[in-house]
């Protein structure tokens, strides 16, 4: 299964939703609609309607940056990253 | 003495204020995870405050809590435009009344809630109005820009309201959003408008205690109607700026108002650092500076177009709240002042419940 890592700023908002958690799907997007389907609403807070991630949502999948259709497989680290700005 | 809980929307969070006497106040929050909020409100009918977020990185929601402030979940369910490249950006301004939720979103539009704010729906994002394509332009929406960032219900008639689109105007319906009206006659415009009916800077808009009479502020001035906006008389004479964003009206005298002059430009404070709170009680024929208890020195202060609230007492009493993070009150209808809290984030938003 491939391993996801989510920012923190996701934890507050879905009760019981971890860091780092194991999803078998064959892309990022598969993956994050597994996501929504045990924490509804988690998909919103990282894509914009169409889906396409959110504009300051960045994924990574082994370390390269990554859009919504890249493939995942079971050896795949997949970092969703809130960009670092703001004051 | 009822209970009374102010809700203040800052640049990072919600933050619930509360009283039973109008004296002692308790401070709780940073509320909705830091998020930029908007506005907030109480809806009286379910006891539950909304406060509309805009996180830079997580979009926008609309944030709920049923017990006050102790608990809150969030949801944007419905919340987008889903035709065309139309991408929303914040909800901005939130309306309560009789159950079902409307929020007025950037670019302008106004979504609906029947289910407590867990799903949401398109109501209208006014297409018929004239020069309705050019509202999006991005050269039309300088930083800051709020869409439509207000809902005001007719006291009585569910299905009139007023909305305000920034930079465009006034629109009224009377059949529950599907249908629009220009209410902008007799208002100043300092600029060239492409329209007749439309291109005012509307900042805040209220009802009187009648539920007739008007009032606002403009980017252009203040003004009055006596005709539930569908004619305007400029009534700036005697404030020292006509510029300005927040105004609140009493609840029970239809000719007292409030307003908070601010330097025009792009400095928007308080002039000369001196901060005050005008009042009219003649409908704007005359106006009086109120500012025992504000600060009148090096005060710097703005108030943004949701800053101002006032309850609904037998003496109401009316809050401010600065972009700098104060919060004043008044209990004597503004004769007199007292500071809140001085150190808040930013302020957006003040609104106030009065709980029996």
């Amino acid at each position: 299964m491939a391993h996801l890592r989510l920012p923190p700023t996701l934890q507050p908002l879905f009760a019981g939703l971890p860091r780092r958690l194991d999803v078998e799907a064959p892309t990022v997007a598969d993956a994050l609609t597994q996501l929504d389907e045990r924490w509804p609403g988690l998909r919103d807070r990282l894509c914009e309607h169409g889906p396409e991630l959110r504009m300051h949502i960045h994924v990574y999948v082994d370390g390269h940056r990554a859009d919504l259709d890249a493939p995942i497989d079971s050896s795949s680290r997949v970092d969703v990253i809130a960009a670092i700005s703001g004051g | 003495m009822p209970h009374t809980v102010l809700l203040v929307g800052t640049r990072k969070g919600c933050f619930v204020l509360s009283s039973d006497d109008r004296r002692d106040w308790q401070v709780r929050g940073p509320f909705c995870e830091g998020w930029p909020i908007y506005h907030a409100i109480y809806d009286e009918k379910t006891g539950t405050i909304y406060a509309a977020g805009a996180s830079e990185w997580h979009g926008t929601s609309i944030w709920r809590s049923a017990d006050l402030g102790e608990t809150w979940e969030q949801s944007s369910e419905g919340l987008a435009y889903t035709d065309g490249d139309r991408k929303l950006s914040k909800v901005s301004g939130l309306t309560a009344r009789d159950g079902r939720l409307y929020a007025g979103a950037e670019p302008a539009g106004i979504f609906t809630s029947d289910d407590g704010g867990r799903t949401w729906s398109l109501l209208s994002t006014l297409e018929s109005q004239p020069g309705r394509p050019e509202w999006d332009d991005p050269g039309n929406q300088p930083p800051g820009h709020l869409g439509l960032p207000a809902i005001l219900p007719h006291p009585s008639d569910d299905d009139r309201f007023w909305a305000v689109v920034q930079g465009i105007g006034i629109f009224e319906t009377t059949d529950g959003g599907s249908s629009w009206t220009p209410r902008n006659r007799g208002l100043r415009a300092d600029w060239p408008r492409e329209h007749e009916e439309i291109g005012f800077c509307v900042h805040k808009l209220v009802l009187a205690a009648d539920g007739e009479r008007m009032y606002q502020q403009n980017h252009c001035g203040m003004h009055r109607s006596d005709d539930a906006g569908r004619s305007w008389t400029e009534i700036t004479e005697g404030l020292p700026t006509d510029f300005g964003f927040a105004a609140a009206a009493h609840p029970h005298d239809r000719d007292t108002f409030y307003v908070v002059p601010l330097d025009g430009g792009h400095g928007r404070c308080m002039p000369d650092g001196k901060a005050a709170v005008w009042r009219t009680r003649d409908a704007g024929e005359t106006w009086q500076r109120l500012d025992r208890g504000l600060p009148q020195h090096d005060a710097h202060l703005g108030v943004l177009r949701e800053g101002m609230a006032i309850d609904r007492c037998d003496e109401p009493g009316l809050y401010v709240g600065t972009s700098t993070g104060q919060v004043f009150a008044s209990s004597d209808e503004g004769d007199s002042w007292t500071e809140l809290a001085g150190y808040l984030p930013g302020i957006n938003a003040v609104e106030v419940a009065t709980l029996d």
